[in-house]
């Protein structure tokens, strides 16, 4: 039984990063039809530039963490308008090309900046205490992620559901054409939703250090990761990267702990039966 | 897409001439033989992965099955071929056989599962084949050495009469003469009723569907070859280099014979040779310049192809052209 929790509990906050990352690649692969393999990047610039206010320049980590979100969406505006806008128009094999350039230019300038070591997050005292949970004690901050996680979700929810800007976003997402016909500036949207997914993944980022530790390979190292999320929620759906994001989190944590030896074996496994038997993952729309 | 030509132009012809191309290719060989004679192991390796590139272009460039997972057949012929030296022959032709085999098998069948799917799903699927190939070699530790990789393998001479010297002479000819052969090979597919059924299949798979055409087999039959190409190619590593790791299932490695397929043009055998050549020739020169950060230098290089060369290098010709008689 208790097994049982210690699974769910940690499954569900590794769950939590991968959506918090994930969220905005699998948006802007169902708004822009980008295969974004940079998105990882995004978290890696957030983690790096946290890792970097912290430990020269002595700030604390309630600062860092937004100066490092704020400084990724500063980041991904430009390049929005810069180099994504011209990618949008390519081949689903230029796409995966170009932003695969991108990674490795991102990669290449954290390595050259930071070198290729481990990035550490010193977490803050707070967040560093054990809580006890009756069953068992864990580190605060992997409740502190929970909690971000949800209030994430629902905030998108809120966004997507109860704003203007949701609408249009959601118009853009079903049909690029007509909405921009019909005079919602898609251009704008596309801006807002990329930064917004860059910023949301900077904050996965930051958070889930302990779990994906920050160093420079690391938007290679976990992009098929942050993929599988997509591919099994379903472009561009939220809800299904939510689903999938805890299901998967669940299921690594759970194989992990129960069959230790052949887990990532059980794991590939498991996605390839279920994008054989669903290829447009849980919510997915066909293409 | 909009020139209907009824013949359809023959693949890998350079400027009408017949076989025109595989003589250069044989002098360029000839002259990077004695131009380089300090770096055959490294000319060996640029070889081995034109073959890679090769099966991945019958696989991507001609039947559009877009996948980044043809690691999982590479390092499958690898391990065979390394295997079967280590506790059958060391002879080599039968190894390259085993390695084709053992490609050409975990092609089939996961090609059977794999060619349902399409796009992104697909991609991640042929990811996750190579992820788990990558984790069973590392588990089957009394097998295949796990991460330590797979040693003791002894080469016999090839064919009885030419033994691997220390200088890497007889490995150089031994993976050129393999090459050439599966390229000459390719180049007749190409211009075959099959290629160019392939072809189709990659331009509309519906308009292939509705003049009759067995998609879904063809496409199997496609990602099968490929992947017994692949395996040899893997052979030959394991062969040349007499060790097998970890490393030959690797997604770098996946990614960056894509890389070095749409550097050189996709559809175009000469361009999956152009292609590679010159991407191994950036990687080794600015790893040897500058060892932390030739990433960099390659990140730009790719960009520069996607963005000012989107058809690749083989397409530069064309576009020079077009450029000098003013757009048209």
């Amino acid at each position: 039984m208790s097994l049982l929790l210690n699974i769910l509990i940690d499954g569900v906050a590794y769950g939590m990063v991968l959506f918090m990352i994930s969220v905005g690649l699998s948006v802007t692969m169902g708004l822009m039809r980008v295969i974004n393999l940079a998105h990882g990047g995004f978290a890696l610039i957030g983690g790096a530039s946290c890792h970097w206010l912290i430990a020269e320049q002595g700030m604390s980590f309630w600062l860092a963490a937004p100066l490092g979100v704020a400084a990724v969406v500063a980041l991904a505006w430009p390049l929005e308008r810069l180099i994504y806008r011209r990618i949008y128009g390519f081949g689903d094999l230029q796409q995966v090309l170009a932003t695969i350039g991108l990674t490795f230019l991102i990669i290449a300038t954290v390595n050259r900046l930071f070198g290729s070591s481990l990035l550490a997050l010193t977490l803050p005292d707070v967040l560093a205490q054990s809580v006890d949970l009756g069953f068992r004690t864990l580190p605060l901050h992997r409740l502190i992620v929970i909690g971000a996680g949800i209030v994430v979700i629902a905030g998108l929810w809120l966004l997507i559901d109860r704003t203007r800007f949701g609408i249009r976003l959601r118009a853009a997402v079903d049909n690029r054409a007509t909405a921009s016909a019909i005079g919602i500036n898609t251009g704008l949207i596309y801006s807002a939703t990329f930064c917004l997914g860059a910023g949301l993944a900077a904050v996965g980022g930051i958070l889930g250090a302990e779990m994906l530790p920050i160093e420079a390979y690391y938007p290679l190292r976990y992009m098929v990761l942050f993929l599988i999320v997509v591919a099994v929620g379903g472009m561009g759906s939220i809800s299904g990267s939510f689903a999938a994001a805890i299901a998967l989190g669940v299921l690594d944590t759970a194989t992990r702990y129960l069959v230790p030896d052949f887990g990532t074996i059980f794991f590939y496994a498991c996605i390839i039966l279920f994008l054989a038997l669903r290829p447009n993952g849980l919510w997915g729309r066909t293409a | 897409m909009t020139d209907t030509t009824i013949t359809p132009k023959r693949t890998g012809r350079i400027a009408g001439i017949p076989f025109l191309g595989e003589a250069i290719l044989i002098a360029l060989v000839l002259a990077a033989y004695f131009l380089f004679p300090y770096n055959l192991a490294f000319l060996t390796r640029i070889l081995i992965m034109v073959l890679l590139v090769l099966s991945l272009d019958l696989v991507l460039g001609f039947a559009g099955i877009a996948t980044l997972g043809q690691a999982a057949m590479y390092g499958t012929g690898a391990y065979a071929a390394g295997l079967f030296a280590v506790h059958v022959t060391g002879a080599p032709l039968p190894g390259l056989v085993v390695g084709a085999l053992a490609g050409a098998v975990l092609a089939f069948i996961s090609g059977l599962v794999l060619m349902r799917a399409r796009g992104l799903t697909l991609i991640m699927l042929t990811i996750a084949v190579a992820s788990i190939c990558h984790e069973i070699a590392n588990k089957a530790r009394d097998v295949t050495g796990g991460a330590d990789g797979l040693r003791g393998i002894r080469m016999e001479p090839v064919l009885g009469l030419f033994e691997f010297d220390f200088i890497g002479k007889t490995a150089y000819w031994y993976v050129f003469v393999v090459v050439f052969v599966v390229f000459l090979l390719l180049k007749r597919l190409a211009n075959a009723p099959l290629g160019l059924s392939l072809k189709g299949l990659h331009e509309s798979p519906e308009r292939m569907a509705a003049i009759g055409a067995p998609v879904y087999r063809r496409l199997v039959l496609a990602y099968t070859l490929g992947g017994g190409i692949a395996g040899v190619a893997g052979a030959l590593a394991a062969q040349v280099t007499q060790l097998v790791s970890l490393e030959v299932y690797s997604f770098n490695l996946s990614a960056e014979a894509l890389i070095m397929l749409i550097l050189g043009g996709t559809g175009r055998l000469y361009g999956a040779i152009i292609g590679t050549v010159i991407f191994m020739t950036v990687h080794h020169v600015a790893a040897a310049a500058d060892p932390f950060n030739w990433l960099f230098l390659i990140g730009l290089m790719v960009l520069g192809v996607v963005f000012f060369l989107p058809k690749g290098l083989a397409h530069l010709p064309t576009a020079l052209t077009r450029l000098v008689r003013g757009r048209t």
